[in-house]
């Protein structure tokens, strides 16, 4: 349905005068895309459609985009209503009553931020994701520099480990990880919180792939002048291997700031609550006492923020790490 | 800092950098590493020193290696392979999560836990059975339709002729990235019982349902509006045979209603990531193809059919099989949308696995379907696996 109404809008040669700008405005961007990956002419091969079926379907197209926009709409216009105003006009773009309540009790601005220590939720969740991503970068990178270029014995083998770690689902490990934090009494600590997730398997994949691409004669020419293997590694390769860093550091962060599962068994008392089991503490748990959606959903916005601005910034990156998933499974 | 050896006779090529990620490139000038990157071996006999640049002894390197991989080893060696066989033995346990499970205080039960929830009548297995088939509902709908829908995205954003495709696939994408839970929260504002959905469907002049208390299974609920069943009082054949503590019916009513919400939300969240990896293989098909199809003088949906869904195939079977990976675990929205209610209609083995050892103390049983579960979905890939090996392994094959 949604892939047929968007064939219409398949292009081609065009008549009309303005159809012949539009098509130049809009092919440019792929011209100079399709010109560095020496692939199409940036023409499509097909005839375009006549322009009734065209409108037909940007129509459709636009009812797509609004059905993925929408959700995020109502969500931020929810966050400035009142209770009541939210349950009666669930739908309505513009807050009847405007108000700040929602923020100002997230923000402890108001006394009745009682049970919603939002503040603590953040602080938690932004120390969490800044160590995890640190030593993800570090030790991911390490590991994926080992088993790219130093020969040791064992390596082979950890390889096969890791590709089989990968493949292991996540939600099998939520009891053993509970059992293996409380047997060592790290249960309810940061430590327990931060120390698991330090190291992922597909982190490292990526980064062994990208070092492999790296030619060689670079680190040569160092060992010749007589650097060691931590000074190539650290002066020599590791700068250049930015772009897979910052991939690295983005998918990390996320992963982390969004991570849920693993805080949930890993943790119990309210002081270790991040932004993800605190919110879910809230909205599952909060079915007695008014449904106070204005809060929740502006407590779920600002959660959201931080990965949204990475997202609108780096999103080339998310979209290599889509492919990058295509490359190792 | 040139980064030519001067050792090296003659260095292939200039060192781009930015070469796609083949083996090393031109690096057999150099002499040392005669072993390719293939992750093949590191074929420790197999490098002859033919070339008089100092390097660090192998020994050295040997030293370094392990120095690197040491905190990856350390990680994953406590955090994943230790406590998967600690679960391994509590899951032979009946541990309430007490006392020390490795100190021989909690009860050895052998591999009753398994029984329980296999072979054993009771409410474990009916629990288990029920958890199963909500999943099994789940993963039916829930792969395809991402699947369907990532793809017609991706043939959307892949337009050439398209104003704000960029626009459009960020749009498409975003929901991706944000975090279950707080997307779970927004569903749960806009299914609810007089919520945004509810208020659009009574636009067209549809009476909504009560989308988070509604058990009834949709199947049983369309086989009862034809009349076929009574899905309040199911009759016959349905109701007197059952398997696994179910009946035939409550195996066939399908999805519940509380479900579809969750199914709705996993499809819009996640159809974003696939469209990406469909668009990447999209931009990979030779044009060269799509230009001689056109010569034919193709029509769009025989395009579609003949070229680009073939050239497709891997990665189709790619998104299939992590698809069913994913949906096989889905816990977030579950933990947050419905904790199984209603009617343990949205009850799945990973959340019923997490309720059982924290919500009930019965750790052994928790472990015990944590490992059902993690059988099941290797399983799964294995056979996706298989099938695809299957399929590229004749390339001839033109459907």
């Amino acid at each position: 349905m949604t892939s047929k109404s968007v064939r219409t809008t398949n292009a081609e040669p065009v008549q009309t005068l303005t159809a012949e700008s539009e098509r130049t405005t809009t092919t440019r961007p792929v011209r100079t895309r399709a010109a560095k990956s020496g692939r199409s002419q940036g023409l499509p091969v097909l005839g375009r459609f006549p322009v009734p079926l065209r409108i037909l379907g940007y129509t459709a197209v636009a009812a797509v985009g609004l059905l993925y926009l929408m959700p995020f709409a109502i969500q931020l216009v929810t966050g400035f209503k009142t209770d009541p105003d939210a349950a009666a006009h669930p739908l309505g773009l513009i807050p009847t009553t405007p108000t700040t309540a929602a923020y100002q009790r997230l923000f402890g601005l108001s006394q009745a931020g009682d049970g919603v220590p939002f503040l603590r939720w953040l602080g938690n969740s932004a120390f969490i994701a800044v160590v995890v991503t640190t030593g993800r970068v570090l030790f991911d990178a390490m590991a994926g520099y080992a088993l790219a270029r130093l020969r040791f014995p064992g390596r082979t083998l950890l390889f096969g480990f890791i590709i089989a770690v990968m493949a292991v689902p996540g939600i099998a490990l939520l009891i053993p990880r509970f059992l293996v934090l409380n047997t060592f009494g790290l249960f309810d600590t940061y430590t327990g919180m931060i120390l698991p997730l330090l190291v992922d398997a597909a982190g490292i994949f990526i980064m062994k792939q990208f070092f492999e691409s790296i030619p060689r004669e670079v680190e040569e020419a160092a060992r010749v002048d007589g650097a060691g293997v931590f000074r190539i590694f650290w002066s020599v390769v590791l700068p250049m291997a930015r772009p897979a860093l910052i991939t690295l550091t983005i998918l990390s962060f996320q992963g982390s700031w969004n991570e849920f599962t693993h805080f949930l068994v890993a943790t119990q008392s309210s002081q270790y609550e991040t932004l993800t089991t605190g919110l879910a503490r809230l909205v599952s748990g909060g079915l007695g006492g008014g449904t106070q959606y204005p809060l929740k959903l502006a407590a779920a916005l600002l959660s959201t923020l931080p990965v949204a601005a990475l997202f609108f910034c780096f999103q080339r990156y998310f979209v290599q790490d889509a492919n990058a998933g295509a490359v190792k499974e | 800092m040139s980064p030519v050896p001067p050792i090296s006779p003659m260095p292939a090529e200039p060192a781009g950098g930015t070469a796609p990620a083949v083996t090393g490139g031109g690096s057999t000038t150099a002499g040392s590493p005669s072993e390719p990157d293939a992750p093949g071996g590191p074929g420790p006999a197999a490098a002859p020193h033919a070339k008089p640049a100092p390097r660090v002894g192998r020994r050295a390197e040997g030293v370094w290696g392990w120095l690197f991989v040491s905190p990856m080893v350390i990680v994953l060696g406590l955090f994943l392979v230790l406590p998967t066989l600690m679960a391994l033995w509590v899951s032979l346990l009946d541990w309430d999560g007490q006392s020390n499970p490795f100190s021989g205080q909690a009860d050895f039960v052998g591999l009753d836990n398994y029984r329980d929830l296999l072979t054993q009548d009771g409410l474990d297995r009916t629990l288990f059975a029920t958890s199963l088939r909500n999943n099994f509902y789940y993963v039916l709908l829930t792969v395809p339709l991402q699947t369907v829908l990532a793809l017609g995205l991706a043939l959307i954003v892949n337009q050439r002729m398209l104003r704000g495709r960029g626009a459009l696939r960020t749009t498409f994408f975003f929901p991706s990235v944000t975090s279950s839970i707080a997307v779970s929260t927004i569903f749960l504002f806009l299914f609810q019982g007089s919520g945004a959905v509810n208020t659009l469907l009574s636009w067209i002049g549809v009476k909504g349902p009560n989308w988070f208390t509604d058990p009834r299974g949709v199947l049983s609920l369309l086989l009862g509006g034809l009349g076929i069943v009574d899905p309040n009082r199911p009759a016959g054949v349905l109701a007197d045979h059952s398997f696994m503590g179910l009946s035939w019916f409550e195996w066939l009513s399908g999805p519940s209603v509380a479900m579809c919400t969750i199914i709705a939300l996993s499809v819009w969240t996640t159809s974003g990531t696939f469209m990406l990896i469909f668009l990447a293989a999209l931009q990979n098909i030779p044009r060269e193809l799509e230009e001689s199809a056109a010569i034919e003088g193709v029509n769009r949906f025989e395009m579609l059919r003949h070229v680009t869904l073939p050239a497709l195939r891997p990665v189709l079977f790619l998104v299939l099989t992590l698809g069913t990976i994913g949906t096989w675990q889905v816990f977030d929205q579950v933990y947050v949308m419905s904790q199984g209610a209603p009617g343990n209609t949205t009850l799945t083995p990973a959340f019923l696995s997490y309720s059982a050892a924290f919500g009930d103390a019965d750790f052994g049983q928790g472990a015990a379907i944590a490992f059902l579960l993690l059988a099941l979905i290797l399983t799964m890939t294995g056979l996706q696996r298989y099938a695809l090996r299957e399929r590229t392994a004749r390339p001839g094959r033109k459907r």
